[in-house]
């Protein structure tokens, strides 16, 4: 009892980070469903709604901060496809991920530019913020929503994606961009409306993830961004189901880690710190290599049949 | 009236097409045949948009084609059935069938091209629910072909509807082009089978390395012995 009281702290932020890296790796997951392209600059999205928002919410009350962040953070992500990928379209898949990572250096840069390098305070969300105690521990509110909110972002996502004219139009494109076009269906679109969708789970999921942190800096998004990519491809990158489960699974698995010289000094087994909280990161990154060796499709990716 | 006057078309720095002329008259079944790497394909799929066209002319109803973007195309009445099926395999065979009617607003119109299409093919209503990926060769090459109905088409393209099926499955697809047909659907077929595309069709042209070389009607190309020597093998001419 003692044992699963000093384990729950770290399973409900582990859920929680979860969720965080659910909304990014949905992002990355819809993208390359479609496009086949890893988007590297997604991450730096995700920074830029955190720096957005403290920009905005500076000047303006939260009700207008918020909303106006999630705009221009979804305008964001429509550029960055319009202007760096969609002239790429028929170009070798290479190019367009040289042009993924340049975009990500350049918005890292700009922010570095735009902030002095300076950690910029992120603004307290009144009550989400608020602290709160739940079995017994203190955390704040967020912890216990954000795994809320992302389930009904994904099964909302699922709907559409499964029963909506845009949904089938998404699916047909994915699997094939030339009788796409033969249906008439204007694939620019279609891939416009991904980066969208993509871009506004990322916008909310920024807000849910640095409210738990002090600031924002540049390089804010590479970490996040880093392991929901890991995620999406433990799920099985191009499946959202996949990218869901498996960011659930990193965040558990890595807020335990992190937990476990607390969790195993509780227990009697060990006496001192051990420092298995360095290794939470190495972990992440040791699971994406063992998923790549035994198992590269991922949990529920498909056999990869190149497109024609 | 479907015309192309004149057309040239570069395709992988190949000129695929040198100066193609053909006409495919309302109510028709017009078919081309060709070996393989003739420019048929290339044809078809500039008609459709998805190939972009050096010069000429590609008019339907006098109305210009050449440039328009693929949906327009499409709405003009002009839809193709692609080669090699092409069923979005991860589809229902509904959603396939609602995805060839996708650029229209219609819904009594679409729910009636839909029971069209079922009484067309009877297998596709019983399996509706399906993904398409699961289906066989034959099943898949009707839900093409009634995807492309579904968009209410003026004239039919179709891209090597018998490639890799069985010949009893081949019998049963010429069968529907003639009763798609009868219902007042042109039909441009597109053919390696020219045995088969020749016995069906009103008029026919020969295509080789980019030039229409013959043409006249099915039934006179059929029993041309040049023709029977290059495309029909002499085994099969009968």
């Amino acid at each position: 009892m003692e044992l699963l009281q000093s384990i729950l702290p770290y399973l409900i932020s582990g859920i929680s980070v979860g969720g965080q890296y659910a909304l990014i790796a949905i992002g990355y997951t819809m993208v390359y469903g479609i496009l086949r392209l890893i988007n590297f600059a997604h991450g730096d999205v995700f920074m830029v709604a955190g720096l957005v928002m403290v920009y905005l919410a500076g000047s303006m009350p939260l009700y207008f901060a918020i909303p106006l962040m999630i705009i221009i953070t979804v305008a964001l992500g429509f550029i960055i496809e319009r202007v760096a990928y969609k002239p790429l379209r028929t170009a070798p898949r290479m190019s367009v991920m040289i042009s993924a990572i340049g975009v990500s250096y350049l918005i890292q840069n700009l922010a570095l530019y735009i902030t002095g390098g300076l950690n910029k305070n992120y603004p307290a969300i009144p009550w989400i913020s608020d602290r709160i105690t739940v079995f017994g521990m203190e955390t704040s509110r967020v912890t216990i929503i954000t795994p809320f909110l992302t389930v009904i972002l994904v099964v909302a996502l699922v709907l559409l994606i499964n029963h909506t004219k845009i949904g089938m139009a998404m699916r047909a494109v994915s699997k094939d961009f030339e009788t796409a076009q033969l249906m008439g269906i204007k694939i620019n679109n279609v891939i416009s409306m991904t980066f969208i969708i993509g871009t506004f789970l990322a916008a909310i999921g920024s807000m849910l993830f640095f409210t738990n942190f002090i600031g924002v800096v540049p390089t804010s998004g590479a970490m996040p961004g880093l392991k929901a990519f890991v995620a999406a491809v433990f799920g099985g990158i191009g499946s959202i189901p996949g990218a869901v489960i498996g960011a659930f699974i990193i965040g558990i698995c890595e807020s335990i880690i992190k937990g476990l010289d607390t969790v195993l000094m509780v227990n009697g087994s060990i006496t001192e710190q051990v420092g298995f909280a360095t290794f939470s990161d190495a972990f992440t990154f040791a699971l994406l290599i063992i998923v790549l060796v035994f198992k590269p499709t991922g949990l529920f990716g498909e056999k990869t049949t190149d497109k024609v | 009236m479907l015309k192309i006057k004149d057309l040239h078309v570069s395709y992988g720095g190949i000129r695929a097409l040198r100066g193609i002329d053909v006409e495919v008259p309302d109510g028709k079944i017009v078919t081309l045949i060709g070996a393989n790497g003739a420019g048929k394909s290339t044809m078809l799929r500039t008609i459709s948009g998805l190939v972009k066209a050096d010069s000429g002319s590609i008019t339907y109803d006098d109305k210009e084609l050449l440039g328009k973007p693929i949906n327009k195309i499409l709405e003009a009445g002009i839809a193709q059935v692609p080669e090699g099926r092409r069923v979005f395999a991860n589809l229902t065979v509904l959603e396939n069938l609602k995805a060839g009617a996708y650029l229209r607003k219609d819904k009594d119109g679409i729910a009636a091209d839909l029971q069209w299409v079922y009484e067309l093919f009877p297998r596709l209503e019983e399996r509706h629910w399906q993904l398409a990926g699961t289906l066989s060769g034959g099943e898949q090459q009707m839900l093409a072909v009634g995807r492309a109905l579904m968009s209410r088409p003026k004239v039919l393209m179709m891209d090597e509807p018998s490639l890799g099926l069985a010949p009893l499955v081949v019998q049963g697809i010429f069968d529907i082009i003639r009763e798609i047909n009868k219902q007042g659907v042109t039909v441009l077929l597109i053919e390696q089978n020219a045995n088969m595309a020749l016995k069906v069709a009103d008029l026919a042209y020969v295509l080789e390395t980019g030039k229409i070389t013959r043409f006249g009607t099915g039934a006179e190309l059929l029993a041309d012995e040049s023709i029977k020597e290059a495309y029909l093998g002499k085994k099969r001419a009968e």
